[in-house]
């Protein structure tokens, strides 16, 4: 029984011994194995740990276990917030979009808005332009945004709606009350690539459909977009934006979502910061655009270099090089000197990256992520003496992504001993820390079933965090950012270092108090 | 709050909303809300039109079919594996998100924390995915060879493509001897969660109920009874279970939560089902009851009072023995919640509360809420029936607003008109009432702490509570250089 001085809840409370009897009895009724053979249990999880069992598992063809990614709308919805007053949009039940709201607001710790028009079976048979004309019209009513950005579910998707058509009716149907409001639409089928494809199709969408046809651009030389991606990090957002106006007041950040999703105690705003509705439709005049994610920026790279005709640069700046490249990349298009304060960031990240070596030195990491974030918080890596051995992305597109992370794995000494794992789930993973074991693995909260099930301590980087607070709120992008992922990484090792040696009398020989 | 009743606040709370929706929402949405009080005749507990459409273009907080049969019914169910039958996004969104406690080897043995997918490409979408089904099964049965069935939980594009996952699953049954069951639950059917729990009970009647295996060999007692509609969040379904054991019944059962295959299939051997979730399981407890005769009571164990008083009334269906070991237990641990309203009571008496869960909650909850002096002010469901806001009525104490899937808009509207002391409702909303400087409590996960049924759970309640409200965070929001202003203003 609880003791009133001394509440405790779930943790505590099963360890009562009246529970642990009451778990016991349980037992009896139980078609589970751990109950009526926990023999067998040992022998199978021990199965699970071979080279056969792990050829069996990478063989699979037909079902994923505990995938590393998710689907397009979540990154539309992404791609949306990055914009002023805009107001996510999904076509399609809302039973998705309760999930997109759940899963970032997880992350985030803070309220993510968005909309559906709740299409459901009548829909799938009539199509869902009713829902999309009342839904329209009720979204613009109650949270009056001044731009919606449509995206779909798969159900739109299947049954073929045709959204162009479907605003161009909603329009007509609305008594005018859509007629000034922005409406940009996107096609985004969850069953075709992941979450970032969607970032990129609803980017695009929005870009072209805000900005003039080329005839009617007005190039500003000066100007500079850079397009973030989908950022996790919305301390890297504002650290991209830092680190650009140190260069020009001209750099404009094209997706902006960092304000959105940090908003301060006090009063609740529907929506916050976010990229200007004017600079968004002005995008088309910029000199270049810079993508912070190439592969999460495939198509609209497309409209940019092909429609747009305007320049295109991809850069990574997670990481001592590709922050280098970025900040190069940003003097070559400015024209200006790299202002003496960045260099001074980057001494001292490389001074701390000096002082802190050893202990990332030769060990061996399993990391896995989204593609780009993986190609800079390798480049670190290996920057940093660590060996990636196990580089694993489930989302990988198909095109050059692999190549890109083999030229970075080469230039460490043990690029022979690291494998780059395209389009595999963290059940494989599990399979190959197993069999070809690790120091540490990297990778979002999901990890930590593998860390569970491994022991190999996880350090968490990645999407989406749901059990560590404020990670999100740091930069892992530009030289401050770097020195965050140093932190983080050389500190956990040193956290596993006391876990490892901090039995009395035991190994507590090597508990230093300097390290 | 001036001059004006509590009841003419809430009125005139509503009618502001309305007046902002175009016509033909305001019309249905008018349906949904209204005002409740204990003396009322005909009040909106009666009226409140409820497991409607949504009006398209808010933020509804309702989740889908898939979500109610996935990840309400099935999803606890230990020993099986259950295949999000679709695109990725499914299942990755409702990963281990609900904190169905189980006790288990994940991955060897038992399975609820993780995600299995068959990933649809387009190429599944436009050929059909039936095969690329058969072979995940089989590949479920090589690596998993101690899962003790397979359900298929259908994701929207499934029903829209021509799929028949139901000849598939009785496929391989027969071929490999492995309990499979395909669920028709895509996200589209129905207006909410709801229909997904009936599907996936129906799912059960046919499939697991018909299995006597099981049951031939199973040796009853007078005095067994199951679990159902516990979904063992943090833990639930464990305090229930000790106190039933404590009056001396046998649990043979628990349906969902920490569940496995056999327990759902010696149900039926039963002498007393106990239903918690009513929405989500009223259909097959109403199917044991006409199939094998087996009654069933609803019961509500948050907070003493009402844990009482369920005892009580379960109690009534055995003999005199249950019935004195009942009143001691309930002795033994009055003595205890007494001393946990002492200590906590003085601290919330008065403070007002806002709900807004799904299930039952949004009527059970009240009564735990009521015993530490606190007064609910509001509720409303996500996916409730007309039965489950008539049973709210016999919970009011004073005028309630009610509202039935309330949208983001309106509950906020809402708090800022009413000006609860807690809000208390689900993760999408937590943080838009946090950023008002309001107390707030998830009162599906309970907010990562719990259990919350039974005595023993009251107390974790009653402390999550005063640490909500009484949290020195919430005084700083204002800076020291700032005017006092009215929270929400």
């Amino acid at each position: 029984m609880q003791d009133v001085e001394n509440i405790v809840n779930g943790q505590k409370l099963f360890l009562k011994p009246e529970y642990q009897q009451t778990l016991k009895n349980k037992t009896e009724f139980e078609s589970a194995t751990g109950a009526t053979n926990p023999d067998k249990v040992d022998e199978i999880a021990e199965w699970t740990k071979t080279w056969d069992y792990r050829e069996k598992n990478l063989a699979r063809e037909a079902i994923t276990v505990n995938p590393a990614k998710a689907c397009q709308p979540l990154g539309a919805i992404m791609a949306g917030l990055g914009f002023e007053n805009t107001m996510p949009y999904v076509h399609g039940s809302h039973g998705c979009v309760a999930y997109f709201r759940s899963y970032f607001t997880r992350h985030f710790k803070e309220p993510t808005p968005c909309v559906s028009d709740s299409m459901s079976e009548s829909a799938a048979v009539f199509g869902g332009l009713a829902n999309m004309k009342d839904g329209l019209r009720n979204c613009n009513a109650m949270y009056k945004p001044e731009h919606i950005a449509v995206s779909t579910t798969c159900m739109a998707e299947v049954i073929g709606d045709d959204l162009n058509a479907f605003v161009v009716g909603a329009r007509e149907n609305a008594e005018g009350e859509l007629d000034d409001l922005p409406i940009t639409y996107a096609h985004t089928p969850s069953f075709v690539g992941s979450h970032i494809t969607g970032y990129d199709n609803m980017m695009k969408a929005m870009l072209e459909q805000l900005n003039p046809s080329r005839k009617d651009k007005v190039v500003d030389e000066e100007r500079i977009n850079i397009i973030p991606g989908f950022e996790p990090y919305l301390g890297s957002l504002a650290e991209i934006k830092e680190i650009s106006s140190m260069f020009s007041d001209k750099i404009v950040m094209i997706g902006d979502h960092e304000k959105q999703w940090n908003t301060g105690a006090g009063e609740y705003h529907l929506y916050a910061g976010g990229t200007t509705l004017e600079d968004a439709k002005t995008a088309i005049n910029a000199k270049t655009t810079i993508s912070l994610q190439k592969y999460s920026t495939v198509q609209t790279a497309k409209t940019i270099k092909n429609k747009w005709k305007q320049g295109f640069e991809t850069c990574n700046p997670i990481g001592l090089s590709g922050t280098d490249e970025f900040v190069m990349k940003l003097s070559e298009l400015t024209g200006k000197d790299i202002p003496a304060k960045l260099a001074t960031q980057r001494a001292q990240l490389v001074d701390a990256m000096q002082d802190s070596y050893p202990y990332m030195h030769g060990k061996k990491f399993a990391i896995y992520g989204d593609p780009d974030m993986l190609l800079g918080l390798v480049s670190f890596i290996v920057e940093m003496g660590g060996i990636p051995t196990h580089v694993l992305c489930h989302n990988a597109p198909r095109k050059g992504w692999a190549k890109d992370m083999q030229a970075i794995i080469d230039k460490s000494a043990w690029a022979e001993d690291c494998q780059i794992w395209v389009n595999k789930d963290l059940w494989h993973l599990r399979s190959l820390m197993f069999t070809e074991p690790v120091d540490f693995l990297i990778g979002n909260v999901y990890g930590k079933e593998l860390y569970r099930d491994t022991g190999i301590p996880l350090i968490r980087i990645g999407f989406p965090i749901f059990d560590r607070h404020h990670l999100h709120r740091y930069s892992i992008s530009g030289y401050k950012g770097a020195l965050n992922l140093l932190t983080w990484i050389t500190n956990g090792i040193l956290d596993q270092l006391d876990e490892e040696t901090k039995d009395i009398a035991k190994t507590d020989y090597f508990f230093d108090c300097v390290r | 709050m001036g001059t004006e009743t509590l009841e003419e606040l809430q009125n005139k709370a509503i009618t502001e909303i309305l007046e902002v929706y175009p016509a033909k929402a305001a019309k249905n949405r008018a349906k949904h809300l209204g005002v409740d009080t204990p003396e009322g005749v005909k009040g909106a507990c009666d009226k409140t039109k409820s497991n409607k459409q949504t009006v398209p273009g808010v933020m509804s907080q309702r989740g889908c079919a898939y979500a109610g049969s996935k990840g309400v019914v099935w999803g606890p169910v230990k020993d099986m594996i259950h295949i999000s039958h679709g695109p990725i996004g499914c299942g990755q969104y409702s990963r281990a998100g609900r904190r169905n406690y189980y006790i288990g080897t994940t991955g060897v043995d038992t399975f609820v924390t993780m995600n299995f997918s068959t990933d649809f490409t387009e190429n599944d979408i436009v050929f059909g995915g039936d095969k690329k089904l058969k072979k995940a099964l089989g590949e479920i049965d090589e690596l998993f060879p101690l899962n003790n069935g397979i359900t298929i939980q259908s994701e929207c594009p499934i029903g829209l493509i021509g799929d028949d996952i139901q000849a598939v699953a009785k496929w391989y049954k027969k071929e490999s001897d492995t309990p499979t069951i395909a669920v028709s639950c895509e996200g589209f059917r129905g207006v909410s969660q709801s229909l997904g729990h009936h599907l996936a009970n129906d799912s059960i009647r046919d499939e697991i109920m018909t299995d006597t295996t099981a049951r031939k060999e199973f040796e009853t007692t007078d005095y067994d009874v199951a679990i159902i509609g516990d979904y063992n969040i943090g833990g639930d379904a464990w305090s229930t279970r000790l106190l039933l054991e404590e009056i001396g019944l046998r649990v043979i059962a628990q349906w969902s939560g920490d569940s496995t295959y056999k327990e759902m299939a010696i149900t039926p051997k039963a002498k007393l089902n106990l239903l918690h979730c009513y929405r989500s399981m009223n259909y097959i407890s109403r199917h044991m009851e006409q199939e094998f005769g087996i009654p069933w009571m609803e019961y509500n164990f948050f907070g003493p009072s009402k844990t009482t008083e369920s005892l009580r009334k379960i109690a009534t269906f055995f003999d005199e023995k249950i019935q004195a070991k009942t009143e001691e237990v309930i002795a033994k641990y009055t003595k205890m919640t007494d001393e946990v309203i002492k200590k906590y009571k003085p601290k919330l008496e008065g403070k007002k509360v806002m709900l807004y869960v799904g299930g039952l909650r949004p009527r059970h909850v009240i009564g735990a809420y009521e015993d530490l002096g606190m007064e609910i002010v509001g509720t409303g469901y996500e996916f409730g029936h007309g039965d489950d806001y008539k049973r709210t009525k016999e919970e009011l104490k004073r005028s309630t607003l009610i509202y039935d899937d309330v949208n983001e808009y309106e509950l906020e509207k809402f708090v800022q008109a009413i000006q609860p002391d807690l809000v208390a409702a689900g993760i999408k909303e937590k943080y838009t009432f946090q950023k008002m400087g309001l107390p707030f409590r998830q009162m599906h996960s309970w907010d990562y702490s719990g259990p919350y049924h039974g005595y023993d759970a009251f107390a974790i309640f009653a402390k999550d509570m005063d640490l909500a409200i009484n949290s020195p965070v919430w005084s700083h929001t204002k800076a020291p250089w700032e005017t006092k202003e009215e929270i929400g203003a």
